[in-house]
């Protein structure tokens, strides 16, 4: 039985400007134990399907427009605040972009810790500070007896985010949500914190959904990854099926305007004088649909140089990806593998190259 | 030296010091040496790339060579000028072949200003546009050049998408010719989709323009693909500097390992084969100097 279960959920923002389209009919399965990657880029939805589910966004602006997310059995958006609560942070953990505004910073890292464990009524205020000195360690934090009775303005940005790491798990939750967890440190502290993750997963058998704009985060840590755009999920399954037998136009067209990692890829040195012609990368053209008047069909279509007049003006559902891994879907019109072989580069035509 | 014609751009022993806290008679107690001894060149139609974690100094450096900041040591000499003693106005003809594109567009600019005012603007201070309709002529063809419709110069930054927004910021920069753009984290603050296009942007107005850069940026893959030398920095100075294949392909000092070392790669199989090499953040040495391992290539290493 799958631990989480997000069943068509739909998330609109009232503004003044008009109504932002901000989830649109997610629907996916988390198992218990399993990594789930959510790729996106800002206005995908990524950030506000899970708020919206824990019951973090704002209402008004926010409502939820429709659907159901099933924890355990229970509907988590029809539940009373106070029972909601108690699973925030408790069976559910979360974790934030910036620990510094997560983080309370007139009081001790022990009192937090403990106050984590202890408002959930797990354990006594003494145990649960004994607890707190464990988690510090378990984290990766050096000299946990000493540390753990200083003030966050006391710990560098990684050492903040190892403690935001530390209230998350607290409880031994069932499962623990990163947002942009990684994206504010530094690229070595980052790489730390991943591998810390990779850890405690093992140590602690949790289900995480690790949210980042970054394909490269989610390579190394997701056993699933799900590409979200324009509130909706494009596509999804193992993640070597998607990077690998990639089947939605937004993912290929995300990985292609990486830069070229290959080893031993060697650029010519720059000599005054002699311009040479350096590599451009593979840029996706247009931006980002502008989510208060979304395209009406696939959202991707009007970016999209395999569009089809049916992703112009008709959603695609998201469905199992024909001749692909079990579990690899795609929310497409077109087939990309098939487009790909007579446009194996995806030129644009002639009315899509508009620039952003 | 006589021989060799001056670089672009030289940085000699350039050194910022901050005063995070005073005694009771004013004496500072507590320095940060924000950056400290940094000595580099850029020549023309070069792009360096300046790496390190934040509060390394790399953006400080940068602040450092546009005069936004007065350094405590060191020089800064641009097309061999020492430009550290200069008065404004004397600084003015330099401003026109050296300016700055910032991280976030937005910030940068004037929100009551329509952007092609914003871009028409240096032109104007500098006497460089006869009429208005000259002045529109001369923005319009500066908006095609950075791929936006002309159409666009009467509206407001804020109906401007992020990278539309780096484009603006872009133009700007470019209006008055400059032989040296200083970019700050230029791709940092866009969506992932949209990256590719301003680095792109670079690429092609670097080809078609002439113009050196100075790219201070923390992704690695970015700043491979784009400059074609690298300077490293940890805690102010630099550890490591040499062409982009020499820094990334052989890397001597062991921040630098780690700094490529650490950076996750988009496809599994190779992340899964990924080994990090662990760096503890000491600063360097006093004592350490910079020595060139192979021609062009510098480590810092133990006096």
């Amino acid at each position: 039985m799958p631990l989480l279960e997000v069943k068509d959920l739909t998330v609109r923002f009232d503004t003044g400007g008009g109504t932002v389209h901000a989830v649109s009919g997610v629907t996916y399965a988390l198992e218990p134990g399993e990594t789930l990657g959510v790729v996106g880029e800002s206005g995908s939805g990524k950030s506000v399907h899970v708020l919206s589910m824990l019951g973090l966004i704002p209402k008004p602006p926010g409502r939820i427009a429709g659907g159901q997310v099933i924890f355990e059995g229970r509907d988590l958006l029809t539940m009373p605040e106070g029972e909601l609560r108690q699973i925030r942070g408790k069976k559910i953990g979360v974790i934030f972009q910036d620990p510094m505004t997560s983080l309370n910073p007139v009081l001790t890292v022990e009192t937090q810790i403990a106050e984590a464990i202890t408002s959930h009524g797990l354990m006594s205020r003494k145990s649960a500070k004994a607890r707190a000195v464990e988690l510090l360690d378990l984290v990766g934090i050096p000299e946990p007896q000493k540390r753990v009775t200083q003030y966050p303005h006391q710990f560098s940005g990684g050492m903040r985010q190892r403690a935001m790491i530390a209230i998350g798990v607290a409880c031994e939750p069932k499962l623990l949500i990163a947002d942009e967890a990684t994206t504010a440190l530094d690229v070595t502290v980052q790489a730390q914190i991943l591998d810390l993750m990779k850890d405690l997963k093992k140590k602690l058998g949790m289900a995480m959904i690790w949210i980042t704009h970054d394909m490269g985060v989610v390579a190394g840590l997701a056993d699933n990854v799900q590409v979200m755009y324009g509130g909706r999920i494009m596509e999804r399954g193992p993640a070597r099926a998607v990077f690998n037998d990639t089947r939605s136009a937004y993912t290929w067209g995300l990985l292609r305007s990486l830069p070229d990692h290959s080893e031993g890829r060697v650029y010519e040195t720059h000599t005054p004088g002699q311009a040479k012609k350096r590599p451009r990368l593979q840029q996706i053209a247009g931006a980002p649909p502008d989510m208060t008047n979304p395209p009406p069909g696939d959202p991707f279509a009007p970016r999209n140089p395999f569009a089809t007049e049916r992703c112009h003006r008709e959603v695609p559902p998201l469905v199992q990806a024909r001749d692909a891994a079990p579990g690899h879907l795609v929310a497409a019109w077109y087939d990309l593998p098939r487009a790909l072989l007579t446009n194996p580069t995806g030129a644009v035509p002639a009315a899509a190259g508009e620039a952003a | 030296m006589n021989a060799k014609a001056a670089p672009l751009l030289r940085v000699d022993g350039l050194t910022k010091h901050f005063h995070t806290s005073k005694n009771l008679f004013g004496k500072p107690t507590h320095t940060v040496k924000a950056v400290d001894g940094v000595s580099f060149e850029i020549g023309y139609g070069e792009t360096l790339g300046l790496v390190g974690e934040s509060g390394s100094g790399k953006s400080t450096t940068g602040r450092l060579i546009l005069r936004l900041e007065e350094p405590t040591a060191g020089q800064v000499y641009f097309e061999g000028q020492e430009i550290g003693k200069l008065s404004s106005g004397q600084l003015s003809p330099i401003r026109k072949k050296l300016q700055v594109v910032f991280q976030d567009p937005f910030s940068s600019l004037n929100p009551r200003l329509r952007v092609g005012d914003s871009v028409g603007e240096p032109l104007q201070t500098h006497g460089l546009v006869s009429s208005g309709s000259d002045k529109r002529d001369k923005v319009a063809a500066l908006f095609k050049q950075v791929g936006l419709d002309p159409k666009f110069m009467d509206r407001f930054p804020h109906q401007f998408s992020g990278g539309q927004r780096q484009r603006i910021g872009i133009a700007r920069a470019i209006a008055l010719g400059p032989k040296l753009i200083v970019a700050d984290e230029p791709i940092t603050a866009l969506d992932v989709s949209i990256q590719a296009q301003i680095v792109n942007l670079f690429l092609d107005l670097q080809e078609e323009l002439g113009m050196a850069y100075l790219f201070i940026a923390h992704d690695l893959g970015m700043v491979r693909h784009l400059c074609h030398r690298v300077a490293v920095m940890l805690r102010g100075r630099i550890v490591e500097m040499g062409s982009t294949e020499q820094v990334f392909a052989n890397p001597q000092h062991p921040y630098t390992q780690a700094l490529i070392s650490a950076a996750p790669i988009p496809d599994p199989d190779r992340e899964a084969l990924r080994r990090r090499i662990p760096y503890d953040l000491v600063p360097p040495p006093p004592g350490a100097v910079l020595r060139e391992v192979d021609p062009g290539h510098w480590a810092l290493s133990a006096a």
